[in-house]
């Protein structure tokens, strides 16, 4: 399974950035075989809609969760309307690397 | 269609509906209200009332009334976990979650708003030391005195030197 987690940079020791459309990067992780790719957001200067443009984005690359700080309503029911679970951490100081080793219960 | 057009039904929105249930079945007033349903108090009150005057067309007029539309979503279900201390949600409404999304934890939650404080509460203030006090429900803030000053107290928010008598103060 896929899993999208939002960002401050660019390497697993960054931290979880709490916005989702406005985040920095994109981490796309594989529990399958382990792997990470990390996305620039390329939404990150949107005027507006960078919040489903972002959501539209983590689809196309197939995740099934979306780990952020949090999620603004239009974000969420579209989440909703696609079956992607979230998950909402309130804790910005968590790093990208403990939250992957939390996923792989 | 078979419906003739004095017969053509009154549609309430599901934003109206849920003001109908708020403020006439669960009793709440309109500032509690608009908290719950995540809307400013004058729209609250704005779609209060289009509800209320949709009812009494349908009423008078003997119309049929259908609920549709409007700008309604509804939340998945919502948890939180004991473990990691994530919130989470599922997709699949009426499905049984025994696990936490984020770290497999089986101490988790369902969570529910009940956010009830109100933050919008009436109060009384003094115009004159500004000293506030909990609004009674059915007693006018002009017949509370200010303990501090002996003012005529108003109600928050509402604008200064409006009406008489505050001038007996002191």
């Amino acid at each position: 399974m896929k899993i999208a987690i939002t960002s401050t940079g660019n390497s697993p020791e960054a931290k979880l950035d709490s916005r989702f459309g406005r985040c920095s990067f994109f981490v796309i992780y594989d529990t399958v075989s382990h792997s990470t790719e990390f996305i620039p957001n390329p939404y990150i200067e949107n005027i507006e809609g960078a919040g489903l443009a972002s959501a539209n984005l983590i689809a196309s690359k197939g995740a099934e969760k979306v780990v952020s700080g949090e999620f603004g309503a239009k974000v969420k029911s579209l989440f909703d309307s696609m079956k992607i679970k979230l998950v909402i951490l309130k804790d910005p100081e968590k790093r990208i690397n403990t939250i992957i080793e939390l996923l792989n219960h | 269609m078979g419906i003739s057009e004095e017969n053509h039904p009154v549609v309430i929105n599901f934003e109206e509906y849920e003001a109908i249930r708020l403020s006439d079945f669960e009793f709440h007033g309109h500032v509690e209200a608009a908290q719950i349903m995540g809307v400013s108090r004058p729209t609250y009150t704005r779609i209060y009332e289009s509800a209320r005057r949709k009812v009494a067309e349908a009423f008078v007029q003997g119309r049929t009334i259908v609920f549709e539309g409007g700008k309604v979503y509804f939340d998945s279900e919502w948890y939180s976990c004991n473990s990691c201390g994530c919130w989470f949600n599922h997709t699949e409404k009426g499905q049984k979650i025994d696990q936490c999304t984020l770290c497999g934890s089986t101490d988790i939650e369902q969570y529910f708003d009940n956010s009830q404080n109100p933050v919008n509460e009436d109060r009384c203030v003094c115009p004159n030391c500004g000293s506030e006090t909990v609004h009674l429900p059915g007693t006018p803030c002009k017949n509370e005195i200010c303990p501090a000053c002996k003012c005529q107290m108003i109600r928050r928010g509402a604008p200064f030197n409006q009406g008489s008598g505050n001038n007996n103060c002191n």
